[in-house]
């Protein structure tokens, strides 16, 4: 309603913030089937190709003096390996390449999606709830094979009063279902909302007057984004991990 | 942005005629097979690409730093109780050579002392000996010139008294003498 109204006014002054989520097919104008390559195979393949750039080709000297890149892989090595290690303990540790791939994935599609014009793969339900069922699904699936019947402790706080067990089990049982939704949610919702205020001020940079706040704004917000990129790429790592110990060890 | 008329055949139902988009492109269910799919092949490729080569690869690099770093270590141990060791062994010699020249020095100063004892010994037996001789020689010539005084007076005496008229008296004449002599 609110673009009929200004576009009324002046042709000028036009929202489309939403815009930069749409998926389009690399080649033509058709319907878009499953198997179309479109802007979200570019993009998550520039993804693949920044990731094998960072911790393959920068590590192939194999340097025990390492140049600036293979520091950053190591970096990114050790940062994901102690998380595991902290949080899940040594049993965790074999499950290191599927938390690194995860973690890898999201911050590139994430910091790619801050290059101008870009497509924010990330921003997607459509990729974060995929990414947040494998987590759960796998996690369920490790408990009852790990624990057996025992992952149903997790639900039952044998720390607390007989009385208040039923009801906390009930709580339990909604947060663990709930999971799934909050972990894809909030990544592609900080993402997106990023995004999408970012083209609203760029929106109003066609009024000349404002326009110098407008690229102020821009500015900050994207440097917000860009520490948000990080940040929840760490964050969806991290319950990563801290779901798996749930998994490895469901006592409280 | 509901109300504006779509032209449903070409863009679908996502996107309006002027190509923007109708709502959130996120809720859009056309897209999501296409998403999940492309989705899952970057999640193969990347998980292999990080599973066979690049997390071997820098877990190796890194345990070589570490196996490196700790080889220097102890490398350096090494060399730093070899110094010590050094430094120990030098000021065992330095001690040694010392308590060596000092028993040297003592050595050689007992056999000067003995030499010179002996020499001083030796010396001092000679000159007792000498003095012993001496005075043997001292004494024969004092009696030999006692006696000779003896016969000297003896005769002088006898002339004297002769001289004198007197008819001289060996006897007497020697127990003067020996009085004399003896006094």
């Amino acid at each position: 309603m609110a673009t009929e109204t200004t576009a009324a006014e002046g042709s000028s002054l036009v929202f489309h913030p939403m815009d930069q989520f749409i998926v389009k097919p690399l080649f033509g104008d058709g319907a878009i089937a499953w198997y179309t390559p479109t802007n979200v195979t570019l993009w998550m393949f520039f993804a693949i190709v920044a990731i094998f750039g960072l911790l393959v080709l920068s590590t192939s000297k194999r340097a025990i003096v390492p140049t600036r890149m293979q520091s950053v892989a190591e970096l990114a090595y050790g940062f994901i390996y102690k998380m595991l290690e902290d949080i899940c303990g040594k049993e965790g540790v074999k499950y290191f390449p599927y938390v690194m791939t995860l973690f890898m994935f999201i911050v590139c599609a994430n910091f790619l999606g801050m290059i101008p014009t870009s497509f924010t793969t990330t921003s997607h339900f459509a990729v974060t709830i995929p990414l947040a069922l494998a987590v759960f699904l796998t996690v369920t699936v490790l408990g009852f094979v790990k624990n057996g019947a025992a992952f149903l402790g997790l639900f039952w706080v044998s720390s607390a009063p007989l009385a208040l067990r039923p009801v906390l089990a009930i709580i339990e049982l909604i947060s663990y279902f709930v999971r799934p939704v909050s972990h894809s949610i909030r990544l592609a919702g900080n993402v997106m909302a990023g995004h999408a205020v970012i083209k609203v001020f760029a929106g109003f940079a066609a009024i000349a007057v404002i326009s110098p706040v407008s690229v102020l704004a821009i500015t900050a917000m994207y440097g917000l984004e860009v520490l948000v990129s990080f940040i929840q790429a760490y964050v969806f790592t991290i319950l990563t991990c801290v779901y798996l110990k749930d998994a490895l060890h469901p006592s409280h | 942005m509901a109300t504006e008329p779509l032209a449903k055949e070409v863009a679908g139902t996502c996107v309006d005629s002027h190509g923007s988009a109708i709502g959130m492109p996120q809720l859009c269910f056309d897209w999501f097979p296409n998403q999940i799919f492309w989705l899952v092949i970057t999640l193969v490729v990347i998980f292999l690409v990080l599973s066979r080569v690049a997390l071997p690869r820098i877990a190796a690099i890194l345990a070589e730093r570490q196996g490196t770093i700790t080889n220097d270590l102890a490398a350096a141990e090494d060399l730093k109780a070899k110094a010590v060791e050094a430094e120990e062994a030098y000021n065992k010699a330095l001690a040694d050579a010392r308590s060596e020249a000092q028993r040297i020095a003592a050595e050689a100063r007992a056999e000067i002392q003995s030499g010179l004892d002996d020499a001083i010994a030796k010396a001092d037996a000679e000159i007792a000996a000498k003095a012993a001789e001496s005075e043997k020689a001292i004494a024969e010539i004092r009696a030999g010139a006692l006696e000779s005084i003896q016969v000297v007076a003896k005769d002088t005496a006898t002339e004297l008294v002769t001289a004198l008229g007197g008819e001289a008296d060996a006897k007497a004449i020697d127990s003067a003498i020996d009085a004399q002599m003896k006094g």
